[in-house]
C-alpha cells in the first residue's frame, strides 16, 4: 500500500518522550536473531548519527534563534532514537564481530540501492563503493579467523559471501579520484536522493566506528588493518558526499533529511522478524513523520515553497532487506578492475598516474590488508577446517 | 527451581551455523574455488612475521614508580644492590591488589545476580564471605605494599595486564543474559588464576627475603583454596541439576 507522506502527521514532538529505562532495552541475540536484524540496526544507526550531525552542522550555520532553537529540539529526538537503536546490538559481539555486522551493511544495503537507482551513473558509483566494501568483509573476515579462531559467518548467517573483491590495496587513491558527479537537485529522482543520503549515512558511520574501535586492539595486524580500512571508508564518504547536490539549500538538505529516516524506519518497518524491533521501528517512524512535518512547515516558512516539489507523494519501494548474492557476484566478474579517473571509471590499466604514485608510496612499507588474509581461503568453521598445520 | 527452568540449555532457532541455513550454505559455497583466489600469496606466518616486527620494536607496558618512603627506598636499594630486583615483587603485589579488588566487584555482580535468581545450591552466606575476603585481600596487600614503601594507589605493569585479562569475566558476569552458571564459570578462571598467583606470590616473598609477608600469604591462599572448591562444587552441582530437569522434561 502506498504511504502518503506529508499527509502522515506522525507523532509531534511533545509526544516524543524516553526514560533511560526505556532507551537502554534488552539488546538482540546474536545467536538467534536474523542477520538482517542486525544489519538494520546498525543502519539505522547511521541514519541517526548522520541526521544529528546534520543538524549541528546546520546549526553552526544558521543565523535565526527561532530555527537554531527547533533544530535543537528535534535533534535531542533523534539522539534519543539513536541510542535506543545502537544500544540494540549486544555485548557479546566482539569488535570483529560488530565489523563484519557493519560490512555486511555496506554490501546488502549498497546492493539493494544499486540495483534500484534510477540513475545510471549513481548506480555505477554505488557497484564501484560495493567492491571495495565486499573485499573489506573478506579482509576483516580473514583477521577475525586469524586473530579470535572465529567464524565471520556466524554473524552473515550464510547471506553474504566471503570472497576477495577488489583488493584493499588497490582502492588507495588520490583524493581527486574519489569525488563523484552530483545530482542535479531539480532534475534527480526523490529516490535518487534518498539513496544517496543513506549509503553516505552508512559509510560515514563505518568509518567513524573504525577510527574509534581500532586502537583499542592489542594486535598490531588488527591495529594497522583498522587504520588501512578506516581510511578507505573515509574516501567512501568523500565519494558518497559529492553525489548530493551542494546547491541544495539547508532547508531542502534538511527536508531530505527527515524524508530519508522516514524512508529508513519504514524500510525496516516492513522488513523487520522480531517483533519487539519492529514495534521500535513503527514507533521511530511515528516521530520521524512528525519531524517531516516540521521541516516541511519551516521549508514553507523560509522558502516560499511548497515541500511537495521535493518529496515524492508516495514513498517509493522499501528497501529489501535479503541476500544479494547474485547481483554482487555478476559486479564482481564484470566490474572488479575498474578504477576511478576523476569521476569516471576506466579500466585499471588506465588508472592514473596521481592515484599509482599515491598508492605505491602509502603501501611502500607494507599492506596491512595483504598480510591479514595472506593466502586466505573461507571455509564454513573457519580455515581451520582446510587446514590445520602451518606454522 | 524456577530460575533453572527458565535458563537451561535450550533448543531454539540459532542461526549461526550452516546447518539451518541449508540453501543460502549451498549457494555461497557454489563456485567458491574459482572465486577465493586469494590476492596474495602465503599463510599465516605473514601475521606472525608482522607482530614479530611490532614486538622487537615495543615500548613495555610502563614501569613500577619507586618506593616514596624513605625506609621503604633504602631497603629498596639495599635489595637492587644485591641483585633481588624488590621492583619484581612491588609489580607482582600491584598485580594481587587490583586483582582482588576486582575480584570484589565481580563477586557484587554475582551476588546481584544471585539474589535476582537464586539457586538452592548456592549459599549467599558463602557468596558474601567469599566477596568480602577478596576485599580484606585487597586491604592486606595495600598494607604489605606501604611497608615496602611502595604506593598502594599505583597501578603498576602487571596490575594494568592483569585488568585486561579480567575485561572478558566482567563482560560475562555483569551481562543481565547470562545466567549463574556462566557466571560461575568466569570466576572459575579468576579463582583458578587466584590460587596460582598466591603460591607464586609467597614463593616471591620467601625468594626475595620477605618471610615476614609470608603468613598472611598462606592464609589468603587456604581463602582461596576454599573459594576455588566451593565454586567448582556449584559448578558441578547445577550441571547437575540441569541435567535432571532436562532429563525429567524429556520423559513427560
Amino acid at each position: 500500500m502506498a504511504f502518503a507522506l506529508l499527509r502522515e502527521k506522525g507523532a509531534t514532538l511533545d509526544k516524543q518522550k524516553f526514560t533511560w529505562r526505556e532507551l537502554v532495552q534488552p539488546p538482540i541475540s546474536k545467536l538467534d536473531d536474523d542477520a538482517f536484524t542486525r544489519v538494520r540496526i546498525i543502519l539505522m544507526n547511521g541514519i541517526e548519527e548522520e541526521a544529528k550531525r546534520f543538524s549541528h552542522t546546520f546549526a553552526r550555520m544558521c543565523p535565526d534563534p527561532a530555527l537554531q532553537r527547533t533544530l535543537a529540539e528535534v535533534r535531542r529526538k533523534e539522539v534519543h532514537q539513536q541510542v535506543m537503536v545502537n544500544w540494540l546490538l549486544g555485548a557479546d559481539h566482539s569488535t570483529l564481530e560488530q565489523t563484519i555486522g557493519y560490512e555486511q551493511v555496506a554490501i546488502e544495503v549498497t546492493a539493494a540501492v544499486a540495483q534500484k537507482e534510477p540513475d545510471p551513473y549513481l548506480a555505477q558509483v554505488y557497484r564501484y563503493g560495493l567492491l571495495e566494501d565486499f573485499d573489506h568483509m573478506y579482509r576483516y573476515s580473514a583477521l577475525m579467523d586469524r586473530l579470535e579462531g572465529k567464524d565471520a559467518n556466524n554473524i552473515l548467517q550464510s547471506y553474504t559471501d566471503i570472497l576477495p573483491g577488489r583488493p584493499t590495496i588497490d582502492e588507495h587513491r588520490a583524493p581527486e579520484h574519489d569525488l563523484r558527479r552530483p545530482y542535479e537537485k531539480m532534475k534527480a529522482h526523490p529516490l535518487t536522493k534518498l539513496h544517496a543520503l543513506t549509503i553516505m549515512a552508512g559509510e560515514q558511520q563505518t568509518h567513524n566506528f573504525y577510527m574509534n574501535v581500532g586502537p583499542t586492539y592489542a594486535d598490531p595486524v588488527a591495529r594497522s588493518l583498522y587504520a588501512e580500512i578506516a581510511h578507505i571508508e573515509e574516501q567512501h564518504v568523500t565519494q558518497y558526499e559529492s553525489i548530493i547536490d551542494p546547491a541544495e539549500t539547508w532547508m531542502e538538505k534538511w527536508l531530505m533529511h527527515e524524508a530519508c529516516e522516514v524512508y529508513n524506519y519504514y524500510s525496516c518497518v516492513q522488513a523487520e522478524t522480531n517483533p519487539r524491533i519492529k514495534a521500535i521501528w513503527e514507533r521511530f517512524l511515528d516521530y520521524e513523520l512528525g519531524h517531516l512535518q516540521i521541516a516541511a512547515r519551516l521549508f514553507q516558512e523560509h522558502e516560499r515553497r511548497d515541500p511537495a516539489e521535493l518529496l515524492p507523494e508516495t514513498l517509493p519501494d522499501p528497501i529489501e532487506y535479503k541476500s544479494q548474492r547474485d547481483f554482487v557476484r555478476g559486479v564482481l566478474e564484470k566490474e572488479v578492475d575498474l578504477r576511478a579517473n576523476g569521476a569516471d571509471f576506466v579500466h585499471k590499466k588506465d588508472e592514473p598516474q596521481s592515484s599509482l604514485d599515491y598508492r605505491k608510496q602509502l603501501n611502500s612499507a607494507g599492506s596491512p590488508s595483504q598480510t591479514a588474509s595472506a593466502g586466505y581461503q573461507w571455509a564454513p568453521g573457519t580455515e581451520l577446517k582446510l587446514k590445520v598445520v602451518n606454522l | 527451581m524456577a530460575r533453572t527452568q527458565q535458563r537451561e540449555a535450550r533448543l531454539g532457532p540459532n542461526k549461526t551455523g550452516i546447518a539451518t541455513s541449508p540453501v543460502q550454505i549451498e549457494k555461497m559455497l557454489a563456485g567458491i574455488d574459482k572465486l577465493a583466489t586469494p590476492s596474495s600469496e602465503g599463510n599465516e606466518r605473514a601475521i606472525a612475521q608482522m607482530r614479530s616486527q611490532h614486538i622487537e620494536s615495543a615500548e613495555p607496558v610502563g614501569s613500577v614508580p619507586p618506593p616514596t618512603s624513605m625506609k621503604g627506598l633504602a631497603k629498596s636499594g639495599a635489595k637492587m644492590m644485591l641483585g633481588e630486583r624488590p621492583q619484581l615483587l612491588l609489580d607482582k603485589l600491584g598485580e594481587r591488589l587490583a586483582v582482588e579488588r576486582t575480584a570484589t566487584r565481580l563477586y557484587d555482580a554475582l551476588i546481584a545476580k544471585f539474589r535476582t535468581q537464586p539457586e538452592s545450591a548456592i549459599s549467599d552466606g558463602d557468596l558474601v564471605r567469599i566477596r568480602n575476603e577478596e576485599a580484606k585481600h585487597f586491604a592486606l596487600v595495600a598494607g604489605c605494599i606501604e611497608k615496602l614503601g611502595g604506593d598502594p594507589t599505583a597501578q603498576t605493569p602487571c596490575a594494568d595486564v592483569a585488568g585486561v585479562e579480567a575485561l572478558g569475566l566482567i563482560q560475562v558476569i555483569t551481562d543481565p543474559k547470562t545466567t549463574i552458571a556462566q557466571s560461575l564459570h568466569a570466576i572459575l578462571i579468576a579463582e583458578l588464576t587466584d590460587n596460582a598467583a598466591w603460591e607464586d606470590l609467597i614463593a616471591l616473598a620467601e625468594k626475595m627475603g620477605e618471610t615476614d609477608l609470608v603468613p598472611e600469604f598462606e592464609h589468603a591462599l587456604e581463602h582461596e583454596a576454599e573459594h576455588l572448591k566451593l565454586v567448582r562444587g556449584w559448578l558441578r552441582t547445577l550441571m547437575e541439576q540441569e541435567s535432571d530437569v532436562l532429563k525429567a522434561g524429556s520423559k513427560q
